[in-house]
């Protein structure tokens, strides 16, 4: 199957590329975006989507400073 | 003498600056990432630079490579590693030191000397300095902002782990606390962003980061000093 890992800086912890992005928003006319936070998106497809989880926390994300979401098609 | 092992990683770029401070203080060799035998160093540098291409996360991918395993088992054991820059970002992934590495607060890759303040003096690698000396040590990353939840900073602290930090005015990536290095809990295992290795000789602006090699070099004859 197919699966989808979105992988996002943890929700308090200062995301840098995100604010630059959003202060680059403004000069191209685009005014009132904000709260931008820029994460991973890791494709792949799997036989065993019971070992995702077990996947994400120890290598696509590193817990202590990331959330995952996993999106499989049957979703 | 002391026996030094440098690891080398595809990507890796600081390893010749490693092994020269190392063989200031002691004998030092290369050590391939396939190795599975760090053959019988007494001391393992992981140096900057940026191992297999630092995909996925600084650090991620060179955790699994068979020398690291070897590091963590040598590292288990009581043995003496230090991670400089992408290092201590490999020996964070690998659990052998607490906390993680950000981007950069300013966002921008950040390139200049600093000055940091030894906190702990007690480690392995910070043995030959007292609390309160500071040192003058270039910096270069990108992704250099340490980071570890406020509660077990509070741990990190209190266990004297924290073992060097920036200067007022010198955190250059937005570290939380000013924290510069970290040691796990024995101390014998430590980690700075901060270059050590460049820092050997005063024609290069100071030669303040050859004691850290030489802390352990001075551990080494005296076995008595185990921590």
């Amino acid at each position: 199957m197919k699966a989808r890992v979105l992988i996002r800086p943890k929700e308090g912890i200062l995301d840098p590329q995100g604010k630059a992005v959003e202060r680059a928003l403004p000069a191209l006319g685009f005014d009132g975006v904000s709260a931008v936070r820029v994460g991973r998106l890791v494709e792949l497809e799997t036989d065993d989507a019971d070992s995702l989880p077990d996947l994400c926390e120890r290598l696509l994300a590193n817990p202590l400073i990331e959330d995952y979401e996993i999106v499989t098609d049957s979703q | 003498m002391t026996s030094f092992g440098v690891i080398q990683f595809p990507g890796s770029c600081d390893e010749r600056d490693a092994l020269y401070a190392c063989g200031m203080v002691g004998d030092a060799r290369m050590i391939w990432h396939e190795d599975t035998d760090l053959g019988g160093v007494d001391a393992v540098v992981v140096p900057g630079g940026f191992s297999y291409g630092d995909y996925l996360r600084a650090g991620a991918i060179a955790r699994f490579s068979p020398a690291m395993n070897a590091v963590a088992e040598f590292a288990r054991d009581g043995g003496p590693v230090l991670g400089i820059c992408n290092g201590f970002q490999v020996l964070c992934e690998a659990g052998l030191l607490p906390g993680a590495l950000l981007p950069n607060e300013g966002v921008r890759f950040v390139c200049r000397q600093v000055e940091l303040v030894v906190v702990g003096d007690e480690t392995a690698f910070t043995s030959e300095t007292e609390a309160g000396d500071r040192l003058s040590i270039p910096v270069k990353h990108m992704t250099g902002r340490y980071f570890a939840p406020e509660a077990e900073l509070d741990e990190l602290e209190a266990a004297g782990q924290v073992t060097l930090r920036y200067a007022p005015g010198h955190n250059p990536n937005g570290s939380v606390r000013d924290i510069a290095a970290v040691s796990n809990e024995p101390g014998n295992v430590m980690g700075l962003m901060p270059h050590p290795e460049h820092a050997v000789d005063p024609l290069t602006g100071s030669a303040d980061g050859l004691r850290l090699f030489a802390s352990v070099a001075a551990r080494r004859r005296e076995p008595a000093a185990t921590r």
